[in-house]
């Protein structure tokens, strides 16, 4: 039987990964962001999923305005690094697991989340960053990523995007449909983007510590409460671009302790840093005990 | 009935909502254009002529030809889709939302690098932060103006 063994939690800017492909990590200006990952890197290596469930928004890149899916199931077989006008970053091809997904994708829609399924997409930052950030710098042709990966895109670009509490619930239909896979697979979910930042306006530049932590608190102790924070408290408080942070509830929304009370959530990791670019960096792991 | 919009009164933000999306679908999707690295030569080497291509508004082609992102913002374009704008003319995303500030790309770096914009008097419109509308632009080309 396949199990959610861990969940990740992280912001994707695209600059992380930029400063990665053009070897400046070492730059005072991001040496903190990435040591906030060291321990990371190595719990990824000592904690190996089979296959990582990874929930991100695209940005403008494989959906225009053509279509504007709300929850988008990767079922391919693989899936191409995007150019997103800056060329494709230099970092391997993305392996699916599509007997994973198309399962997942049958159960979830059977529990009312109308999901759309892709067979055919090329991923963008918001998925290769995180992969960078949890794995390391990899040779785009030499290396591999460390297991398949299923993509799994919100829309968080064209208002309205879904509440905290659908995503929540819709982690919590994603755990169900994982957990009747008959294949043993150990499985991690990834909830990625935020925290706060604002991209546009006269208040670009919006940072919330506050509320950032706030957040990073109520999500280990009281997701629920989390789950519960509506869209204008996040554009509010943490800036347009802060909404992101739903699509963090849909992995949280899959950790076992929020079907089953008697187990709780350990916490292995949290990093905060600010900033990267024009963002609030966040990033923390989650284990089912 | 009116659909509910609480987000109409945050200041120095355009929510791109069903009705911005409806604006600025031609606009978006010529900004999706240039994710081909032949139609950025080609708008590059004639930038009216590739948008006269496209069934614009005249506003969205002016605003788009003056760089002023703002602008685009009010004609419908997101944020995302504008940044194919910035991609083009080699600009980085700070750059791009810094540029939205009215501060210089130093200023606003250095903002950022002290911790951001305060959220304190920039969760209204009507507070006194410095993203309302009677501190625009912001950083030393706003003081300027005022003295």
């Amino acid at each position: 039987m396949a199990r959610i063994t861990a969940s990740v939690y992280t912001s994707h800017v695209p600059a992380i990964g930029a400063a990665l492909d053009l070897g400046k990590s070492d730059e005072p200006y991001w040496q903190p962001v990435f040591k906030g990952y060291e321990f990371s890197k190595q719990w990824m290596k000592d904690n190996q999923p089979d296959v990582i469930f990874l929930v991100y928004n695209d940005h403008a890149t494989a959906f225009s305005l053509d279509m504007i899916p709300t929850f988008a199931i990767g079922t391919a077989a693989e899936f191409a690094i995007a150019d997103e006008g800056w060329g494709p970053r230099p970092v391997p091809k993305v392996i699916g697991h599509p007997a994973l997904a198309s399962h997942i994708a049958q159960s979830v829609i059977q529990q009312d989340f109308d999901l759309t399924i892709v067979n055919k997409m090329d991923v963008d930052h918001g998925l290769t960053v995180p992969l960078s950030l949890m794995c390391g710098v990899k040779d785009p042709v030499k290396d591999a990523w460390p297991c398949p990966v299923i993509p799994f895109a919100v829309n968080v670009v064209q208002y309205p995007v879904p509440s905290g509490q659908r995503c929540f619930n819709l982690g919590k239909a994603i755990a169900k449909a994982v957990e009747s896979f008959d294949e043993d697979l150990n499985v991690h979910i990834w909830g990625t983007g935020g925290m706060s930042h604002q991209l546009q306006g006269p208040r670009a530049g919006l940072i919330n510590k506050e509320f950032d932590n706030a957040f990073l608190d109520q999500l280990i102790a009281n997701p629920a409460d989390a789950a519960a924070i509506p869209h204008i408290d996040y554009v509010r408080e943490a800036g347009s671009e802060g909404i992101e942070l739903v699509m963090w509830l849909i992995a949280r929304g899959a950790m076992k302790d929020i079907a089953n009370h008697t187990v709780s959530a350990r916490a292995r990791h949290r990093f905060y840093h600010v900033p990267a670019s024009n963002t609030a960096v966040g990033h923390l792991i989650l284990e089912n005990t | 009935m009116a659909l509910d919009k609480p987000y109409l009164d945050v200041p120095g933000t355009i929510i791109f909502d069903a009705e911005q999306s409806r604006k600025g679908y031609h606009l978006n999707q010529f900004c999706m254009s240039l994710m081909k690295a032949e139609n950025r030569a080609r708008f590059k080497a004639h930038e009216r002529a590739y948008l006269d291509e496209w069934p614009m508004t005249e506003e969205q082609k002016l605003a788009v030809l003056a760089r002023d992102l703002n602008r685009c913002m009010a004609a419908g374009g997101n944020i995302y889709f504008l940044a194919k704008i910035g991609a083009t003319d080699g600009l980085s995303f700070q750059q791009m939302a810094g540029s939205m500030t009215g501060m210089t790309e130093d200023e606003y770096r250095a903002m950022m690098v002290g911790g951001g914009r305060s959220v304190t008097g920039n969760r209204f419109v009507g507070e006194d932060g410095d993203a309302q509308p009677q501190h625009q632009p912001q950083g030393k080309a706003g003081k300027k103006e005022s003295t």
